[in-house]
């Protein structure tokens, strides 16, 4: 096998490894699709009568940015609670498989969670079009290669799920950026390639780093 | 061992070159058509701002070295000056809300691009501290540390960016600074007022260290003899 085929099949095996545990656990996603339905609910109560549909867009992106920092501050928890961080440390593939493998899981949990928030967002506030759906997606990437880094950090820290939301959060401000700018202005393919532009830089960022912040 | 023989002589130059930037700023320069005597913060401002971003650029540049090549000192180095970057960047918001209360009448202003970004920039640095102070001391701490900080000096374009962008949906008017060309006094003034400002930040930077590594030698000396 060439070495670009063996890490793409490292990388498989290590989501397919989250997808599984979540499946047999199921005690992140469930959360996820909850927490996001109950924050649609309470925004509704939120905004008051008379708002427009941008303001009520606004809204719609800090439930997925909660979404995602939800199920990122599980997002090492099997590996912590089992013990398993050194394993997989030590395990003869590129280190940076296991970032981008916890990556695709994350992305996986996330995309489900938006599959459900998008559809509801639709039918209580306002509709979606296609720039704002592409604009969610791209968002989304960064979300997760940036997340699962920062969840590893934290998850090296003491105050493990307060920190999260802190190191992500001013990350996250130009993801936020694109993703309303894609919804709500006209010029809605500029800020489809700045979120474009954005996950590639820290993709790359993360995908480079990941191996000093895992290693102890 | 001569870096450390030298801290006294720069401080006083820095005390003596931000006592001429003072009396440059405040009389020496011609008052702003415009803004009036507000505009002379600007001496201060905007040199504190470029100062920021050097510590930050500086701190990040030592974490890349600490990546690269390793090296306990780098950390410390790097977590100085991102600490001094911190201190410039609190001031700068400082500075330029009262800037921003002279000339526009409030405190702080989403149209101002620059103050947004600092607010970003502010935050992310404040969590960088956060992060250093709940990981046990150690490589990983330094490792981790070192990515953070390697991760702000990406943020600061795609930040800029990604404001200049907010503001066309957010705020359709925004300011512009673009007064009068600056003559050759004003700008004169404005050298000699960064210049003072970097070396303040640079000896400011020099006594942390010799603090912290003192700090830590007496850490192991009193851990050697117990």
């Amino acid at each position: 096998m060439s070495s670009l085929t063996l890490y793409a099949s490292d990388v498989a095996a290590l989501m397919r490894k989250d997808l599984r545990l979540e499946l047999r656990a199921r005690d992140t996603l469930p959360a996820m699709l909850l927490f996001v339905l109950s924050t649609l609910v309470v925004f509704h109560f939120a905004l008051p009568t008379g708002t427009s549909d941008d303001a009520a867009y606004g809204l719609l992106w800090i439930a997925i940015v909660f979404t995602a920092l939800l199920g990122l501050a599980r997002a090492w928890a099997p590996e912590r609670e089992g013990g398993a961080l050194d394993g997989l440390v030590l395990a003869p593939c590129d280190r940076s498989a296991i970032w981008l493998g916890k990556t695709l899981a994350v992305f996986v949990f996330l995309t489900a969670a938006e599959l459900v928030a998008l559809p509801a967002f639709a039918l209580f506030f306002a509709p979606v079009d296609l720039v704002a759906i592409a604009g969610v997606v791209l968002a989304s990437v960064g979300i997760c290669a940036v997340g699962s880094l920062l969840a590893a950090m934290a998850a090296a820290s003491r105050g493990r799920e307060v920190i999260l939301p802190l190191l992500f959060l001013p990350l996250a401000i130009p993801l936020i950026v694109g993703g309303v700018g894609a919804g709500i202005s006209p010029q809605g393919a500029t800020y489809l390639s700045f979120l474009a532009l954005y996950d590639l830089i820290f993709a790359i960022l993360a995908w480079a780093t990941f191996e000093y912040v895992i290693t102890e | 061992m001569s870096s450390r023989n030298n801290l006294p002589v720069l401080a006083f130059a820095t005390t003596a070159l931000l006592g001429i930037a003072v009396v440059l700023a405040l009389l020496v320069a011609p008052e702003d058509v415009d803004q009036g005597v507000s505009q002379r913060i600007f001496y201060f401002h905007v040199p504190i701002a470029l100062t920021a971003y050097l510590c930050f650029g500086l701190g990040a540049w030592k974490a890349l070295r600490l990546l690269s090549v390793g090296g306990e000192r780098r950390d410390l180095e790097s977590y100085t000056w991102i600490h001094q970057g911190t201190i410039f960047g609190a001031l700068t918001l400082i500075t330029g809300s009262i800037w921003a209360k002279a000339s526009w009448g409030v405190w702080w202003s989403w149209g101002s691009n620059q103050l947004v970004l600092f607010l970003v920039l502010f935050l992310f640095y404040c969590a960088y501290f956060m992060l250093r102070f709940s990981v046990d001391e150690g490589a990983r701490r330094e490792r981790i540390c070192a990515v953070y900080a390697l991760f702000g000096v990406a943020l600061i374009p795609v930040s800029f960016f990604a404001i200049r962008l907010a503001s066309d949906f957010i705020h359709p008017t925004v300011f512009t600074r673009e007064g009068p060309q600056m003559t050759g006094t004003m700008f004169g003034s404005f050298l000699v007022c960064w210049a003072g400002i970097t070396l303040l930040a640079y000896v400011m930077y020099r006594i942390e260290l010799v603090g912290k590594r003192t700090d830590a030698n007496l850490r192991e000396l009193r851990e050697a003899l117990s």
